[in-house]
């Protein structure tokens, strides 16, 4: 028998774009989709960027200071023989104002909280990008689309690196939005920070998002009802929101907090990307926080993989 | 004739105790059209995707051109082609952009699978609506899709899972159609389920009764039409005489039954030739024929036969149960 139909071999690398353009398709050519992409960053920096004012808790307008404040003349050393001395309102408030910044470096690193939260609002995108690669895979069981790709012979793998894949492209496409968006309403860059930066950024949405999607696509590969994988996101996304140093620095956090954020993925992307960005560059800081981001992708992916050799077919 | 697929024993059971397909062994031969009957819950689907390595079997199994479903399942994709009961392209896509999506997870050089992509609309007649997103295309349109879709590697064997469901008479004819002109185009054996009784008498060369997961009557349209007895002659004549052994008599006549009034109803092969014959016998002896009647079984009998009469609960799967009431209402778009 004539079997000229086996001389094509399907590869990895095709069948993998194939797929991933197909993802990518649905909503780069959906012009109301990718504006809910770009408008879902705009509204949170405008509202959560900007409402949660924290440095302006410590500016001088914040506080009743008086016209004035006398200290008698004992307390102080300088110069001698002057009975009192008079601080006016002017240099009170400078000195307020001085403390607050102090507190603010301090505790952020940066003085202005707006710089701080929008990378924190960085990697809050990443996390909602990936979320739905799970729900996409019991879309595609519902209507038949994932049977017909497994009766082809494509690598089994390339089904869930294409959703895994498009997680990451829509998670960087959106950052990105984020990222100009800020840099216009005012982000304060550092002097470290140089254009070759932003490849280290993307390199690191990269890999959480790898991570990240292959948790939400393993719990709902067997799923074939939608309830599945929603309910896993809303138990998993608030607390890996709040469980890391998005809005505020570990280093305030409760004691019992501290270890569960040290080892949440999202501590480490956003400050791979404070480094990057706002923050004078640390370098040995840096490559720690790439070395976990690789590692969690590494080996959340191995689990993706095997899964899929597992149980994509019943 | 050459043995593309062969079954054995093939089996799948669900949640360690329902049974889909229970031990069924059967062969497909080279160019036949060989189709699957039976009623929803049967296990025509089951089988299919076993056949075309989406389910594991749970015990036994098939080859396909030689390939073992299990084993080497990577072969058996490579040479088989898959319509599925639903409607699998997507709809963000457009036609054409389906089709390229299909070579390239077969892996099909691309200067080739464009040419056979514009060959496949041609000949399905969907060349004018090549670059308009499938969401707008009808029922028929998304089906004749899919099988172009199901031809993009060249498939020597080619499955199609219920490819009329819910289509109306019009579009199912000319679906019908298409199925025949392009197994004639590429020459290829063709495995189907259906439970339209007229779509598996109109298509298949030969047809397996499904029922319960186990084959009940496998043959050719007419095989098994003739298994029940063959054709009905009911004749009634004026004069008031039995007749039963004039009638015997005839060469090929099976048996004869006399009813109330002077009606018998005789059981032959071949009605259409004994007919003639029993008029100008009846006629010569004298007798006027006032009444006649010629039936033929139709396979709704045969099916009714084997499958039995009675309504049935089938319980099917969630999943399943979903993912045909989307295909039902996709096809009335």
């Amino acid at each position: 028998m004539n079997l000229k139909t086996n001389e094509y071999h399907p590869s990895l690398i095709r069948g993998l774009w194939a797929l991933t353009y197909r993802e990518l398709k649905k909503w780069l050519n959906d012009p109301i989709m990718l504006i809910m992409f770009i408008l879902q960053p705009l509204i949170w920096m405008g509202l959560l960027g900007k409402s949660l004012n924290i440095q302006g808790l410590f500016s001088s307008s914040n506080v009743n200071l008086p016209p004035e404040i006398k200290i008698p003349g004992y307390a102080i050393i300088y110069p001698p023989g002057i009975t009192q001395v008079v601080l006016n309102g002017t240099w009170l408030s400078q000195i307020f104002t001085n403390i607050g910044m102090n507190i603010m470096q301090k505790t952020f690193g940066v003085t202005d909280y707006f710089s701080y939260m929008a990378i924190g609002m960085v990697s809050m995108i990443v996390v909602t990008a990936t979320m739905f690669s799970g729900m996409s895979i019991v879309w595609d069981r519902r209507l038949g689309f994932l049977d017909k790709v497994l009766s082809t012979p494509v690598p089994r793998a390339t089904i869930i690196f294409s959703k895994i894949l498009n997680s990451a492209f829509r998670a960087i496409f959106q950052a990105s939005v984020i990222l100009a968006l800020a840099y216009i309403l005012g982000l304060q860059l550092s002097s470290t920070f140089t254009i070759i930066n932003i490849i280290g950024i993307y390199a690191a949405i990269f890999l959480l998002s790898i991570g990240l999607s292959s948790i939400f696509l393993a719990v709902s590969i067997r799923a074939t009802r939608m309830e599945r994988p929603m309910q896993i996101v809303n138990l998993i996304v608030m607390p890996l929101m709040f469980s890391s140093n998005i809005f505020f620095p570990i280093s305030m956090m409760p004691e019992w907090l501290q270890p569960i954020a040290s080892a949440n993925p999202l501590t480490y992307l956003t400050d791979a990307i404070r480094q990057l960005t706002i923050l004078p560059l640390d370098i040995s800081a840096l490559i720690i926080d790439f070395i976990y981001l690789s590692v969690f992708a590494i080996v959340l992916s191995i689990i993706g993989i095997v899964l899929s050799w597992k149980y994509l077919v019943k | 004739m050459e043995e593309v697929i062969r079954a054995e024993n093939l089996t799948k059971v669900f949640n360690k105790n329902i049974v889909a397909v229970d031990h069924i062994n059967f062969s497909v031969y080279e160019g036949e059209i060989f189709g699957f009957l039976g009623p929803n819950g049967a296990g025509k689907t089951t089988t299919i995707n076993m056949l075309t390595t989406v389910l594991k079997p749970t015990e036994g199994t098939a080859s396909i051109l030689g390939f073992d479903i299990v084993k080497q399942a990577n072969e058996v994709r490579k040479v088989i082609g898959v319509v599925h009961q639903e409607y699998t392209a997507d709809e963000d896509l457009t036609g054409y952009e389906n089709i390229m999506l299909c070579a390239d997870l077969y892996g099909i050089p691309r200067d080739i699978a464009k040419k056979r992509a514009l060959e496949l609309l041609e000949l399905v007649n969907l060349i004018e609506f090549k670059d308009k997103h499938v969401e707008t295309y009808s029922g028929g349109m998304r089906r004749r899709l899919e099988l172009a879709c199901g031809l993009i590697n060249r498939p020597k064997i080619l499955f199609l899972d219920e490819p009329t469901l819910g289509l109306d008479v019009q579009t199912r004819a000319a679906i019908w159609e298409y199925i025949r002109r392009l197994k004639e185009e590429y020459n290829m054996t063709i495995f189907m389920t259906t439970h339209y009784l007229e779509e598996a008498d109109a298509l298949c060369d030969r047809i397996a009764i499904i029922d319960h997961g186990k084959i009940v009557a496998i043959g050719s349209p007419n095989e098994l039409k003739n298994s029940l007895g063959g054709d009905i002659i009911t004749i009634t004549i004026k004069e008031n005489v039995d007749v039963t052994n004039i009638i015997y008599g005839i060469e090929k006549v099976k048996d004869v039954k006399k009813e109330n009034g002077n009606t018998y109803k005789i059981r032959v092969e071949f009605g259409e030739t004994i007919t003639p014959i029993i008029i100008d016998t009846l006629r010569q002896k004298g007798y006027t024929i006032v009444r006649l009647l010629l039936s033929k079984p139709t396979l709704n009998e045969v099916y009714l036969e084997y499958t039995g009469k009675a309504f049935r609960d089938v319980e099917e799967s969630r999943e399943s149960i979903i993912k045909q009431r989307i295909t039902l209402r996709r096809a009335r778009k």
